[in-house]
């Protein structure tokens, strides 16, 4: 057994590998299908997430910037869309145009929410972004007056969906003896510009910013003293994580048809983050893993949950969507207290996280807890 | 000119309880540096608890001066309350006090969201109404009016911050976490138990955000299991802008930042022409907490200080 994954001897084994992943993945939208349309629209929605959480993953993980407000710029994106091809202001531009417009829309938030904040603290930038994120809500919430530029909470609706020419990605179609529904021809879409994320994220990882990212989450002064240029590598970070969101918004609001200030709350930005910490923060294996893990699992629990309750009380005494966020806050705590570097962990984080009470810091505060410790018995208090 | 006083007042009233749960955000931050995301969701259950036992009461059809029920409520919330924040501090903090800055961040915002969702399932997803125990009356003055209520509120406020301030400043624990906050190694080789001043800053602050929920939800005259988030994330501006860790800043930031929403609200209608109204209250809070971290990170009344490493 331990020879079939010996893939340093078998260069071959890895080809073989990506190409059963890559028949999975095709597969995958048909298979869904069979169990209910619904399961394919879930799997778009992980798809998003995965770019949402890759996204994220370049602040939090790479550049350990805490960013509470990150659906601020997944909202930016898809409002950018949704004004630039509906109904609503009349404008009806064609996906391509849009897409790279929102990024450069969300972008562009990124840097005016990045450039007067980064010189903060963790902890402070986490607040500050959060803040952020809650202004955007409640001006997409009350920008309807004086003139209605988002359509208030009510959102905005008839949003048209990707086409080139007579091709439309909503219309179930047939194609070379198989039939494709609306969301199957999305999931594709989707899939390739998730593919296309991730080679970025993992060239970003690998190249002189991505290692001047790390060099910052690790120690700050200590990076600036080899002469990295730290407000613009984080605001490059900040920037950079916000176009992915961008892209992730357009994609949302066109899959949906529908935009509403109400989804784009905290706890989008909380889950999202959940993702990337659950999964294994600046792994990008580990972030795939957890966007996958936390949007599955909710759909899971309302197939299962509610009718179970059903069966046992004859009524739903806890929603699934209550038990969900009841989970995910459990989840934050116990991973963070059992396995600091998530369920995916590089390996160069989980051997970082493994050695202890190796430097002078470290042993003031175990002789301290020490101190502390014999000292309990007569203390002061 | 009228407008302008009754703002006042309001701002004022709203800002005593800032300033109570503000304190609990820096007493914790002064101490161990963390920012307690999850005690705007204590203040929330305090009044969940108190709303439970004066409901309890009031449906019993005992008769007691409302005064007896209201302190019958906090006798329950209180206890309950700082039994939480110990747990809280034991479970999610302590364990992680020598882990990179993140990773207490994170256990107090997952911390945050359990303590919503069982309030949730405990006191259900809709808006509860606070019964009247009292008449409330309103006394003019200058035009404006203040109501028995919310001179209850300021005087109560302003009562709990003298005792709070006499217990740092004149007792024995008050002075052992003062030391702690200087330097925690330096103080446990003094003979201060740290784990124990730590808790304590906990409970206290925990003490506080009950009587401040019973406050918050007195005014506004409903209870709601999501109404401790936003409340949470202003008390922590106004600790930020007097100057975290500093109790006088974080009294004077609650008060400030009462009386700049209470004013913004006020005015911003007839500022802009009509074009935005009172629904952007509550984006003030953020504006000024953006703003203070910018041009003045360390508050109005705190020390500058260099980064550590």
């Amino acid at each position: 057994m331990k020879s079939f994954f010996d893939t340093k001897n078998n260069p071959q084994l890895v080809w073989a590998g990506v190409g059963l992943i890559a028949v999975a993945l095709v597969l995958l939208p048909f298979g869904a299908a069979l169990i209910g349309t619904a399961w394919v629209r879930v799997l778009n929605f992980a798809l998003l997430y995965i770019m949402l959480a890759l996204g994220l993953n370049i602040v939090v993980g790479f550049a350990g910037l805490l960013d509470l407000g990150y659906i601020a710029f997944y909202a930016v994106g898809a409002y950018t869309y949704a004004l630039l091809a509906s109904p609503h202001l009349g404008i009806h531009l064609p996906f391509w145009v849009i897409l790279p417009i929102g990024a450069m829309v969300a972008c562009l938030f990124g840097v005016l929410l990045g450039a007067p904040t980064l010189k903060l603290r963790g902890d402070y930038l986490a607040i500050v972004t959060l803040g952020f994120g809650e202004i955007i809500r409640i001006f997409l919430n009350n920008l309807n007056r004086p003139f209605n530029l988002t359509n208030g909470p009510q959102g905005i609706n008839l949003i048209d969906p990707f086409s080139v020419g007579s091709f439309s990605f909503s219309k179930s179609q047939s194609i070379a003896g198989i039939d494709f529904s609306g969301p199957q021809k999305y999931y594709f879409l989707l899939l390739l510009v998730t593919i296309g994320i991730i080679v970025v994220n993992v060239r970003l990882q690998n190249s002189r910013l991505g290692r001047a990212w790390e060099a910052i989450r690790e120690d700050e002064i200590a990076a600036q003293a080899m002469g990295i240029n730290t407000r613009n590598v984080k605001l490059l970070a900040f920037a950079m994580g916000a176009s992915f969101a961008g892209v992730a918004g357009g994609m949302f609001s066109a899959t949906q048809a529908f935009v509403s200030p109400e989804s784009f709350n905290l706890f989008e930005s909380i889950i999202v983050l959940a993702m990337v910490v659950l999964g294994g923060m600046g792994h990008i294996p580990g972030v795939v893993l957890g966007a996958i893990l936390l949007t599955v699992f909710p759909e899971f629990l309302r197939y299962t949950v509610e009718p179970a309750q059903q069966a046992l009380f004859h009524r739903v005494i806890v929603p699934a969507e209550s038990l969900r966020l009841l989970v995910f806050g459990i989840a934050m705590v116990a991973i963070m207290l059992y396995r600091p570097a998530g369920l995916w962990p590089s390996a160069v984080r989980r051997r970082e996280l493994q050695t202890d009470y190796d430097d002078a810091d470290d042993a003031v505060a175990a002789a301290n807890e020490a101190a502390s410790a014999t000292a309990s018995r007569d203390a002061v208090l | 000119m009228d407008i302008f006083i009754q703002q006042i007042i309001n701002g004022v009233t709203l800002g005593s309880i800032y300033a109570l749960v503000a304190l609990g955000y820096t007493m914790v931050y002064g101490i161990i540096g963390l920012i307690n995301f999850a005690h705007g969701e204590v203040v929330m259950i305090g009044a969940m608890i108190v709303l439970s036992v004066v409901t309890g009461l009031l449906g019993a059809h005992i008769t007691l001066p409302p005064l007896v029920i209201v302190l019958a409520g906090l006798a329950v919330a209180v206890p309950i309350c700082m039994g939480i924040a110990y747990a809280m501090e034991k479970v999610a903090y302590r364990p992680l006090r020598r882990a990179p800055r993140l990773a207490p961040l994170i256990t107090a915002i997952g911390m945050s969201i359990v303590l919503q969702n069982v309030a949730m399932m405990i006191w259900g997803r809709n808006y509860l109404s606070f019964p009247d125990l009292i008449e409330q009356k309103s006394i003019p003055i200058g035009g404006a009016v203040i109501t028995n209520l919310q001179i209850g509120i300021i005087l109560l406020a302003a009562l709990m911050m003298a005792g709070l301030v006499l217990l740092v400043q004149k007792t024995r624990l008050g002075m052992a976490m003062r030391a702690t906050a200087q330097n925690q190694a330096v103080a446990g080789l003094m003979g201060i138990d740290i784990n124990t001043v730590i808790s304590a800053a906990f409970m206290i602050g925990a003490a506080l955000a009950a009587v401040a929920g019973l406050m918050v939800m007195s005014y506004y005259g409903i209870a709601h299991y999501y109404m401790g988030f936003l409340l949470g994330l202003k008390a922590f501006t106004a600790a930020v802008l007097g100057g975290i860790g500093n109790l006088a800043g974080a009294m004077l930031g609650g008060i400030l930042l009462g009386i700049i929403e209470a004013l913004g609200a006020g005015y911003i209608g007839d500022l802009t022409g009509g074009a935005f109204g009172s629904e952007y209250q509550d984006v003030f809070a953020f504006f000024v907490l953006i703003l203070v971290l910018i041009f003045r990170p360390s508050g109005l009344l705190g020390e500058r200080v260099g980064d550590r490493a």
